[in-house]
């Protein structure tokens, strides 16, 4: 479980984040919604420790996260997969993979996790995550690098954007995946529907708080409406 | 069964007491994954020359090498039709005061297929230089295949520098292909690395060169290549990787004097005070050649660092793991 406690944050100063509190319990998953700029991936980013709160607490299973790095909240069980994803000259598919799940895998492993994504090992196996790679293609990428992660907190960060050709389906499949396997908890930063549909609550963020949370089936209306009036 | 590079320390071993400064000279300059399990390595061709003499030579019934009368260095003829044969022409210096110059010329037969590793390793415990000068001379007849490998690597605690100036001679006849894949690995303090080449008509030349350089060490490299023949293709790759205060330049000079293709790129990662230069010049001489060049100079991005930290690395082990794959 995942929780956080009064967290704010200013940067150049606008206050992007007021006090934020919301607690993620284990095998729950969380899609975060809201207008362009109201902190949502600022959020997701505090979550995996790449950007700092002012002030606040994190939470990991009771234990206080705050303070730990980068690489101490990955170990703790953390992933995150970026909004636009980081290309490397000279590290390879296989290699990133292998980075991500701690181990050197076999081509079926790689396989395995490359087709829950659309893409066929054969084709990407051994090809360097460089910009020869389309952005869906890098963006298909980076979500498979974090289901190698089998990790107990998976926070994506738009997930839907870049990917053209595949069909939400699949993604969604994914996340359904995800929270079998690893019995862990799904964060998805995401402005589709489809996907907000299957998240056991929606947290709506406006001007760095939280305007609603709705669980799944509820006041669904009411909050589409919200959704289109913070989008005016 | 022994490897060829086993046979060749065995030999060494003979006349030299220091072997295992040979040992891992080699080991270093001939290490390649892909080379390693390849029957060419245990029955292939090769020339081992230490400390300016020749130690072992050896040919096949595809590939002749045969001494120079006239200079230090050798003839490797490879026979027309060679379906794959290895050729393994490494040098090694265990001393300091000491200035190799070799004239090593590669007869390439009509259609055949060669795997050519080369390079040099220098051990120095010197307070004098040691030098090596290799004068390469390729003459690929039409439709040879050829990939060459060439590792740099210097060593030893001494006050000597470690030098390799290379120079290279491309003749690439029709529908000819060279790969060339060079790379310095460490501990060379000064190089100066020249690449002539002609292309005739469907002729490929793929070069991949990798170069690091660190403390005060320096690092220059040239090419100069024509495109002359029609349908001639170019390709080169340069990544560098400059720390401390070293330096390094990368200059190239590619013409297209037909209706050809050429490609450079030029990729270098900074750090500390290193420095780095990219001289890439394209001229098009024909209205049908197409040239491109690219060049990209900075530091390891912070987003880069950052993605695998939250694999679970941390900044050093992530910038290690960046640096291993852009040289790799």
């Amino acid at each position: 479980m995942i929780e956080l406690k009064d967290i704010a944050i200013t940067k150049g100063g606008r206050q992007i984040l007021h006090d934020i509190n919301l607690r993620i319990p284990d095998n729950e998953f969380v899609a975060i919604t809201g207008p362009n700029g109201s902190g949502k991936s600022t959020l997701a980013k505090i979550m995996m420790g790449i950007e700092k709160p002012d002030s606040g607490m994190i939470l990991m299973n009771g234990k206080d996260i705050t303070d730990l790095t980068i690489p101490q909240r990955a170990a703790q069980g953390i992933a995150f997969a970026f909004q636009a994803p980081v290309s490397f000259k000279g590290i390879t598919v296989r290699r990133l993979m292998e980075l991500a799940s701690k181990k050197e895998l076999s081509k079926s492993e790689v396989c395995n996790y490359l087709s829950k994504v659309g893409l066929c090992a054969n084709n990407y196996l051994s090809r360097e995550v460089n910009s020869s790679l389309s952005g869906g293609e890098l963006k298909r990428i980076e979500i498979a690098s974090v289901l190698a992660r089998h990790a107990s907190v998976s926070i994506f960060d738009e997930p839907e954007a870049g990917i053209d050709l595949w069909s939400f389906k699949n993604l969604i499949d994914v996340f359904g995946e995800l929270r079998a396997e690893c019995n862990g908890s799904i964060v998805v930063i995401s402005h589709q529907e489809r996907i907000l549909n299957i998240a056991d609550r929606v947290v709506l963020l406006e001007d760095g708080t939280i305007k609603d949370v709705i669980k799944q089936g509820e006041k669904y209306s009411l909050f589409t409406d919200q959704i289109r009036c913070c989008k005016c | 069964m022994e490897s060829n590079k086993d046979s060749m320390l065995d030999k060494a071993e003979a006349r030299d007491s220091s072997n295992d400064v040979d040992v891992r000279l080699l080991d270093t300059i001939l290490a390649s994954k892909s080379l390693k399990d390849d029957k060419g390595l245990e029955t292939g061709a090769h020339s081992l020359r230490k400390n300016g003499l020749s130690v072992e030579l050896k040919s096949t019934p595809n590939v002749r090498i045969e001494k120079k009368e006239d200079h230090p260095g050798i003839d490797v003829f490879v026979r027309d039709d060679t379906p794959l044969e290895f050729v393994h022409v490494p040098v090694i210096i265990t001393k300091g005061g000491f200035d190799d110059v070799v004239y090593n010329d590669f007869h390439i037969g009509r259609n055949a297929h060669a795997i050519i590793v080369a390079g040099c390793g220098i051990h120095n415990d010197d307070a004098c230089n040691a030098q090596h000068d290799g004068i390469h001379r390729f003459f690929l007849d039409e439709g040879a295949d050829v990939q060459y490998v060439e590792n740099h690597y210097g060593e030893g605690e001494g006050s000597g520098e470690r030098i390799l100036n290379p120079e290279t001679d491309v003749h690439l006849g029709k529908g000819a292909v060279l790969r060339m894949e060079m790379v310095q690995i460490k501990g060379v303090d000064s190089t100066v690395r020249t690449t002539n080449a002609e292309l005739d008509d469907n002729a490929t030349l793929l070069v991949t060169e990798k170069i690091m350089t660190s403390q005060k060490q320096s690092a220059k490299t040239i090419f100069n290549v024509k495109l002359n023949g029609k349908d001639s293709k170019c390709q080169v790759t340069s990544r560098s990787y400059a720390i401390d205060d070293s330096s390094q330049k990368f200059i190239s000079n590619i013409e297209g004097n037909a209706k050809c293709f050429a490609h450079v790129e030029c990729d270098a990662i900074i750090r500390d005070h290193g420095k780095v230069t990219s001289e890439p010049a394209i001229t098009a001489n024909d209205v049908d050649a197409n040239m491109i060049h690219e060049a990209q100079i900075g530091k390891i991005a912070g987003e880069q660092l950052v993605k695998l930290m939250t694999l679970g690395l941390s900044e050093k082990e992530a910038e290690k793991e960046i640096i291993n794959g852009f040289l790799a």
